[in-house]
């Protein structure tokens, strides 16, 4: 590795731990983007950096901007100002060669429904820029990557909901671009449909920048290593899901399902290191929350068995995703999309 | 430029994949064919020419045209496809010309399945085949000069009966300025400069000079300049409307 000893000279050791791991090369810069349709701002003055390898999810209620963000990135819209980068290229200077570094899948995953699947792909492999020798290996990688033998001669428009996501999958990661930009990649999929999606974007994150925007909580925690909220066109948290739960009112509080009495209930409110405690009468499930920052798993514990309770499943909560990003997001207010 | 081979392979092998085709193909022929017949009385003039079939050109083109160029963005517009197109690496351009040279060829080859027509009189009588192929190369550019107006409508609209009936119109103007009972209207006001400007902008003044054997190269360049304007407007088209 010659261009390794090159890098080590003043800043030596740095530059090669960089080298070595990897994670500062920025992919995708967005500097102070906007975005307006007539009077309706989308995007408002949103700036964020994403590196080679990272999986980054955009959650936020619909109209807050996703999308439209993503169409700049991806360069179908250009922005009313800012700036984004893609490999370094500014898109507004050269937006083919930042195209050809992307592979996007749009919303609902569009394609021509009267072609088969395999036609698709070797229409489009040649305007991925795929040399004309290669485009028959890459529709054949391609496909066996995302399993789309067993429908390669037929229509897309007879497909399945799941098929036809996966055959946008196709396209868009068949020239194997180092950006791949998916809007709500596993929407109206199945269970098994959203994991087999799911397994491939975690399959892909390697050698990939991936960015995805989806409504499903769950997801980010799935796939994602950094999520980022947007509402009312702004980025409104930027953070690690597992940090995101960490902001939740659900993070570190202990659940068990029993038969508690008021008495029990209320001693249990009492008890110092507990800030709060709900009980479900229909679940018959309890729930209580810690002081702010405490571990209170190891006390309750101690306490049920003292007590001699009978409990089921008594289990310590990460943190509700949801419940944090109703939080965030609830202030902007619902906005109406008007084009 | 090497992305618009492509394009064209995948439009005009949609054309033939879906009924489109042979639906167009047919009422072509038959239409040409009656039209030519009963109307222009092909057989009883008695004359081996095909000056009564070609003079409906026109007049068939006005309605078939635009039914072929209604599709071409429209559809993409409406089916979220054009996010797809307009986000992979290739020029707007070739997609305009891509799709545009597709629909042009697809009408060429109906209107190279007249050719019974040209055996039937060439068997007939003994007709000037130089004029018929100038004739039959001024209705393929006709057919383009409306199928470049259609590509722009269509860019304009999501809903593709809006772009057929908004193309039919706008092709009938285009028509219209060389009518002889257009022209007389403006000649009671207008001197005969503006007159022949106003019938200069029309599609039939071109077509017939061409028809009648004088492949001048104003009337090609007339076409030229007509099909570039209107792609060129539909690219501008596309980028105004994409995001609606």
């Amino acid at each position: 590795m010659p261009s390794v000893l090159g890098m080590i000279g003043d800043n030596g050791i740095v530059r090669l731990n960089q080298y070595l791991s990897g994670v500062t090369t920025i992919m995708i810069e967005c500097l102070n983007l906007s975005k307006k349709f007539g009077q309706f701002t989308a995007v408002d003055d949103l700036s964020f950096t994403a590196n080679k390898g990272q999986v980054l999810g955009f959650l936020g209620p619909n109209g807050a901007g996703k999308s439209t963000t993503m169409k700049m990135i991806t360069g179908f819209l250009e922005p009313t100002s800012g700036q984004v980068k893609v490999c370094g290229i500014d898109i507004a200077d050269d937006p083919i060669s930042v195209k050809s570094k992307i592979g996007y899948l749009p919303e609902g995953a569009p394609s021509y429904g009267e072609m088969e699947v395999g036609q698709f792909l070797h229409f489009v492999a040649p305007l991925r820029g795929i040399k004309s020798t290669l485009v028959k290996s890459a529709v054949e990688s391609v496909i066996s990557r995302v399993n789309l033998e067993k429908v390669y001669f037929q229509k897309i428009e007879t497909l399945s909901k799941g098929f036809k996501r996966r055959v946008g999958l196709a396209q868009a990661i068949i020239h194997d671009p180092e950006v791949l930009v998916m809007d709500e990649p596993t929407d109206g999929l199945d269970p098994n449909q959203k994991h087999q999606v799911r397994e491939l974007i975690t399959d892909m994150s390697k050698d990939k920048t991936i960015i995805l925007s989806t409504h499903i909580l769950e997801e980010v925690h799935a796939v994602c290593d950094r999520a980022i909220i947007i509402a009312g066109g702004k980025i409104v948290a930027d953070n690690t899901p597992s940090e995101m739960e960490g902001m939740s009112r659900y993070h570190h509080a202990v659940s068990f399902v029993s038969d508690l009495d008021t008495e029990l209930l209320n001693k249990i409110k009492n008890m110092d290191c507990v800030r709060d405690v709900t009980y479900d009468s229909r679940l018959k499930e309890t729930t209580i929350f810690p002081t702010q920052g405490l571990f209170i798993f190891d006390e309750i514990s101690e306490f049920l068995r003292k007590q001699s309770i009978q409990v089921k499943s008594l289990k310590m909560e990460a943190g509700r995703l949801d419940e944090v990003f109703r939080n965030i997001t609830h202030s902007v207010g619902e906005r109406e999309v008007v084009k | 430029m090497r992305q618009i081979k492509p394009i064209v392979k995948r439009e005009l092998q949609s054309y033939f994949t879906t009924p489109i085709a042979y639906v167009f193909i047919v009422i072509f022929l038959i239409m040409s064919g009656v039209f030519a017949f009963y109307f222009g009385g092909l057989y009883e003039r008695g004359q081996a020419d095909l000056i009564p079939f070609f003079n409906f050109h026109p007049w068939l083109y006005l309605f078939l045209v635009p039914a072929v160029a209604m599709r071409l963005w429209s559809e993409e517009r409406n089916s979220g496809n054009i996010e797809l197109l307009m986000t992979l690496p290739v020029h707007k351009m070739d997609w305009v010309l891509g799709k545009f040279l597709a629909a042009w060829l697809f009408i060429g080859i109906a209107l190279l399945f007249t050719f019974p027509i040209w055996i039937s009189i060439n068997y007939l009588g003994d007709p000037d085949n130089g004029l018929i192929l100038a004739s039959y190369f001024g209705s393929f550019l006709l057919a383009g000069g409306f199928l470049a107006i259609g590509s722009c409508i269509s860019a304009a609209t999501k809903n593709q009966v809006i772009a057929f009936i908004l193309t039919v119109v706008v092709c009938f103007l285009f028509l219209l300025s060389g009518f002889p009972m257009v022209l007389n209207f403006f000649k009671i006001f207008l001197p005969q400069m503006m007159v022949d400007a106003v019938a200069s902008t029309s599609f039939l003044t071109h077509f017939d000079s061409i028809t009648k054997g004088v492949l001048d190269l104003g009337d090609l360049s007339y076409f030229t300049i007509t099909i570039a304007v209107w792609l060129y407007a539909t690219s501008l088209v596309i980028d105004m409307k994409k995001a609606d």
